[in-house]
């Protein structure tokens, strides 16, 4: 699998997730730096979770402007997979690749603590790896994770498969229908407020977040 | 001065030309702090009436923040050496060495008076002070702890100070991704009109890359970086500023604004320019700016310094050299680069966005000279702003030893412990901290192993490698208070104690000294006191003091805070696998108390403060020796596998602790211990040196402590849904977490 992790100013979860791709799928992703302008021959593009330009105006509106942003959309409409984690996914709002938005947390704070995600749909390459309903655990860390979507979208999103997971049973910041992750209609685009790259193993204290890089590695290579 | 960042702030002008400087009287020096026998000194020393520009420097170079004139007497007896000490106090940080070529590189800081201040820049700022501290030196920062103490919980300001510091030091340190794993908060009304906020950052280096302040090189550039300059900050907040403008602007506040995002620029771009051989010297402008930065830098060299401010970024136009100098605008830093590196340095800068620009240069005069619009501000030599500052030997008393405690209350059998549990629980001190914890993240860099609440240090992994540092902040101010030789060495103790639970061998500490007003002999009499204990216990304990901070004058009218001298303490575990957590894990396994068998230590308990409305008696004596003894031991028990979780008794005794590993754990406890035992001393005094630990293997346990000279005995095992206490009392986990949890959100969502 031939992964890249674009790197913002302000990114600091890119060095995490590139960790577990390498050691997950045994090949370290390219680093791209977000003034560039292309990418070369991909097949999955990681948003890594931070505080892309600080966050400034709105969490990942600037980074959804940036230069290398052009050619993940293209890359997108190509087919490449793309992941968005936390700050990532709000890149994903943002940028029109996923639909809705995230807004400050129900309780106006910053949250950090693992919790439970009922996977949705695993009929993608990234959430194969799991049974659909199945209860995983995951960290989460974010102040702006309340994922709000208009109805008409949230019945499409529904109706078409596209949650990838809901928390189950704690949901840290209030969002609609208890939303942690959704895909784009084909279901090659993932955004989500955990963090995957925070589980991978056992010094973590928890490995449910290994399955997804395990799965990409399978399906695309 | 290019390559600024896009959008940074242009601030409103209201005055573009400097002000004219003002005349240097003697009431304007008597303004800036300086004593008459300074103020005499600085005139000798120049054989001239001091500038504006000059006044300004020299006072804040021997501002007790900057000179430690009235503690240097003191921390000097503190033991800073062994052969694992790279770099000892005097640089931005220690350094030690961790073996395999790594250093961790550590201290810790105060920023109590911005903070009461206003709550969310003041304790921001200080995280990206303390933060610069470290990564100034190579080391890239692995982890930020915190030590917070505040009024009590009805005083009308706490609420908003609680939740201002706590969101300021989450909104820097998460965005700068280094994650806050571990602190401390406590609650006392000494804390009311000056709370604490005590930062420390962790940081690891290439043990052969360290980077030092001592500029060298005749003709080198002298070259700044990071954000623009501004009128914040200005000489903190000793001058009264109205008395010196010269028109209607008023001064920007004396609190400094942070930017975190600058800030995780900045980690990056002077960690990649310092894998180049392009710095051969480097120094944050944290407190008075470039003031410091640039005569510490030069001084340290043995050699001179010459700025052109005319060529410093700035934020706004206008700016006097006084404001240039003393502006404590965040997020910058001062560099000494070899000769023709400076295109590096600029190549790097520009791709992260940040200003950098070229301001001065070293020379062999051995003085400060300061340029603006082409006239020299400021001529000084150098050295007697660094060697000749002013120390003092203040005069000091010894507090007279408290009265002992009427041995009554500890022997006094309690009817109801689950009761006295509960309450406690609930206790502001001893409640649950989630709701401060879960506002930081802790995990960013995905090597937290344990991060808050998990265990009596956080332990951090060293990236790539089998290892893991552990660390901890501790004090017991009440101790402290009631006896500072006591409370000094129980600090050192504690924070020792805490690495040893985990697993961890301890290798050195940091301190914070925040105390009242020296120039009283009592409060000199806490600080020397606490030194003196502080000094014992690290010298017992093998742990070096390799850096620090002194924050005195913590009084509002004429009423000093607690004596309260931080610890911070580092630790090397060799494998993370074996760090130990304090959540029971197992049921069916045998709980079993390590250490001081003593018949209950009830003297300056909380037990005492919350039951017995006293804060009386002698604090629990530290036996340095048990202590010692004990901890080895713990190492190596956690070593060989054969207790699965650990945690040392402290504030609340045995019975808080035991509830604290099994809510940790939710996993319950029946106590098998004889009636005799039911009292408030044996439950919960805060007798030292001990240990609970839960154990599969108790006869191995109890071997290896009696082998070792340890008293080591089962209270009791693991199971159930309920802590029970012998026959006594049985009271469910879920109620303890409820009152547990619960206190500090409600209290937080009070109005």
């Amino acid at each position: 699998m031939r992964a890249a992790v674009i790197v913002f100013p302000g990114s600091n979860c890119d060095r995490d997730v590139a960790v577990a791709l390498e050691r997950i799928c045994g090949r370290a992703p390219a680093r791209v730096w977000h003034r560039d302008r292309t990418l070369p021959a991909l097949d999955l593009i990681v948003l890594p979770g931070g505080f892309s330009y600080g966050d400034y105006l709105r969490a990942g509106a600037i980074a959804a402007r940036a230069p290398i942003l052009g050619a993940v959309i293209d890359a997108a409409a190509r087919g490449v997979r793309v992941l968005g984690i936390c700050n990532g996914f709000q890149m994903l709002t943002e940028c029109g690749l996923l639909p809705g938005a995230l807004l400050r947390n129900r309780g106006l704070k910053f949250v950090c603590r693992t919790v439970g995600l009922a996977v949705g749909a695993t009929d993608s390459a990234f959430t194969a790896g799991w049974r659909a309903g199945q209860v995983i655990r995951l960290p989460v860390s974010h102040a702006d994770g309340n994922y709000v979507v208009e109805p008409e979208t949230l019945v499409a999103l529904e109706g078409e498969g596209r949650i990838a997971f809901r928390y189950a049973g704690d949901n840290p910041n209030g969002s609609t229908g208890d939303i942690a992750g959704v895909f784009n209609p084909a279901r090659t685009v993932l955004g989500l407020m955990p963090h995957p790259e925070r589980a991978i193993e056992p010094a973590h204290g928890g490995t449910d977040g290994a399955a997804m890089f395990r799965t990409l590695a399978a399906a695309l290579t | 001065m290019t390559g600024d960042r896009t959008g940074q702030g242009t601030a409103a002008m209201t005055r573009t030309k400097p002000a004219e400087d003002p005349t240097v009287t003697a009431a304007l020096v008597a303004e800036h702090g300086l004593a008459a026998d300074e103020a005499v000194r600085l005139d000798a020393m120049l054989g001239r009436t001091a500038s504006w520009t000059e006044l300004g420097i020299v006072s804040a170079m021997w501002s007790e923040h900057c000179s430690y004139k009235s503690s240097k007497r003191w921390l000097k007896t503190l033991p800073t050496t062994a052969p694992w000490v790279i770099c000892g106090p005097g640089e931005n940080a220690g350094v030690i060495d961790l073996g395999d070529g790594l250093a961790a590189v550590f201290k810790m800081e105060s920023h109590n008076h911005p903070s009461f201040i206003e709550p969310y820049q003041g304790a921001a700022t200080g995280v990206g002070g303390i933060l610069r501290d470290v990564f100034t030196m190579g080391a890239r920062p692995v982890a930020n702890l915190n030590f917070l103490r505040f009024g009590r919980p009805e005083h009308p300001k706490t609420r908003h100070l609680v939740a201002g510091v706590v969101a300021g030091i989450g909104g820097y340190g998460n965005c700068v991704g280094v994650p806050t794993v571990g602190g401390a908060t406590g609650f006392d009304p000494a804390y009311d009109g000056n709370i604490l906020v005590n930062a420390m950052t962790v940081g690891v280096a290439d043990a052969n890359r360290i980077f030092y302040s001592a500029a060298a090189g005749v003709g080198n550039p002298v070259v700044y970086v990071g954000a623009r300059t501004g009128r914040d900050g200005i000489h903190g907040a000793t001058m009264a500023s109205a008395e010196f403008s010269e028109d209607a602007e008023a001064k920007r506040p004396t609190v400094q604004v942070g930017d975190p995002f600058t800030e995780k620029l900045l980690i990056e771009a002077c960690l990649e320019l310092m894998a180049t051989d392009a710095i051969v010297a480097i120094q944050d402008m944290g407190a008075a700016g470039l003031t410091s930065s640039a005569v510490e830098m030069a001084g340290k060299g043995g050699l001179g310094i010459e700025l052109d401010l005319d060529l410093v970024p700035t934020r706004e136009p206008g700016m006097t050299a006084y404001e240039l100098m003393l502006s404590e605008s965040q997020e910058r830093m001062l560099m000494v680069l070899a000769p023709d590196r400076a295109p590096t340095a600029r190549a790097i800068f520009e791709k992260w966005g940040l200003a950098v620009a070229e301001i001065g240069r070293l020379t062999d005069t051995g003085r400060l000279i300061v340029r603006r619009g082409g006239a020299v501000k400021a001529d000084l030599e150098l050295a007697p702003l660094v060697n000749e500052a002013p120390l003092y030997d203040r005069p000091w008393v010894r507090p007279p030893p408290p009265a002992p405690l009427d041995p009554g209350h500890a022997d006094r059998p309690l009817a109801d412990p689950a009761a006295a549990l509960s309450r406690l629980l609930a206790d502001p001190d001893l409640a649950s901290k989630r709701w401060i914890w879960e506002q930081y993240d802790s995990q960013v860099g995905a090597d937290t192993v344990i991060g808050p609440g998990g265990a009596d240090a956080a332990v951090v992994r060293l990236h790539g490698t089998q290892r893991a540092l552990a660390m901890t902040t501790d004090c017991t101010p009440r101790y402290c208070a009631a006896d500072p030789e006591t409370g000094g060495r129980q600090a050192v103790a504690e924070a020792w104690r805490n690495l040893c639970a985990v697993g961890a061998r301890p290798l050195a500490v940091t301190d914070n000294l925040n105390f009242g007003n020296p120039e009283k002999p009592e409060i000199m009499g806490q600080l020397v006191g606490c030194i003196q204990g502080m000094a014992e216990a690290c010298r017992a304990l093998d742990l070096p003091v390799v850096s620090g901070n002194v924050s005195l004058y913590n009084e509002t009218d004429g009423r000093a805070i607690l004596p309260t001298p931080t610890i911070g303490a580092v630790g090397l575990i060799d494998d993370w696998a074996l760090a130990t957590g304090l959540a029971l894990t197992r049921a069916d396994a045998t709980v079993l108390l390590v250490g001081g068998t003593g018949p209950g230590h009830l003297g300056q308990s909380l037990y005492l403060r919350v039951f017995g409305g006293l804060t009386a008696g002698p604090p629990p004596p530290v036996d340095l020796a048990a202590e010692r003894r004990a901890g080895e031991l713990i190492r190596t028990l956690i070593a060989a596998r054969h207790i699965s979780a650990c945690h040392d008794l402290s504030d609340g005794g045995l019975l808080v602790a035991l509830a604290e590993m099994a809510l940790a754990g939710d996993l319950g406890v029946t106590l098998a211990l004889p009636a005799s035992d039911l009292t408030a001393g044996r439950l919960f005094g805060e007798d030292q040196g001990r240990y609970l630990v839960e154990t599969a293997a108790p006869d191995a346990v109890l071997a290896a402590a009696a082998a070792a000279g340890v008293p080591a005995r089962p209270l009791g095992r693991t199971g159930g849904t309920a802590l029970t206490i012998g026959d006594a009392a049985r009271v469910p986990l879920a109620d303890l977490r409820a009152l547990h949890e619960g206190w500090l959100p409600a209290w937080i969502k009070a109005t």
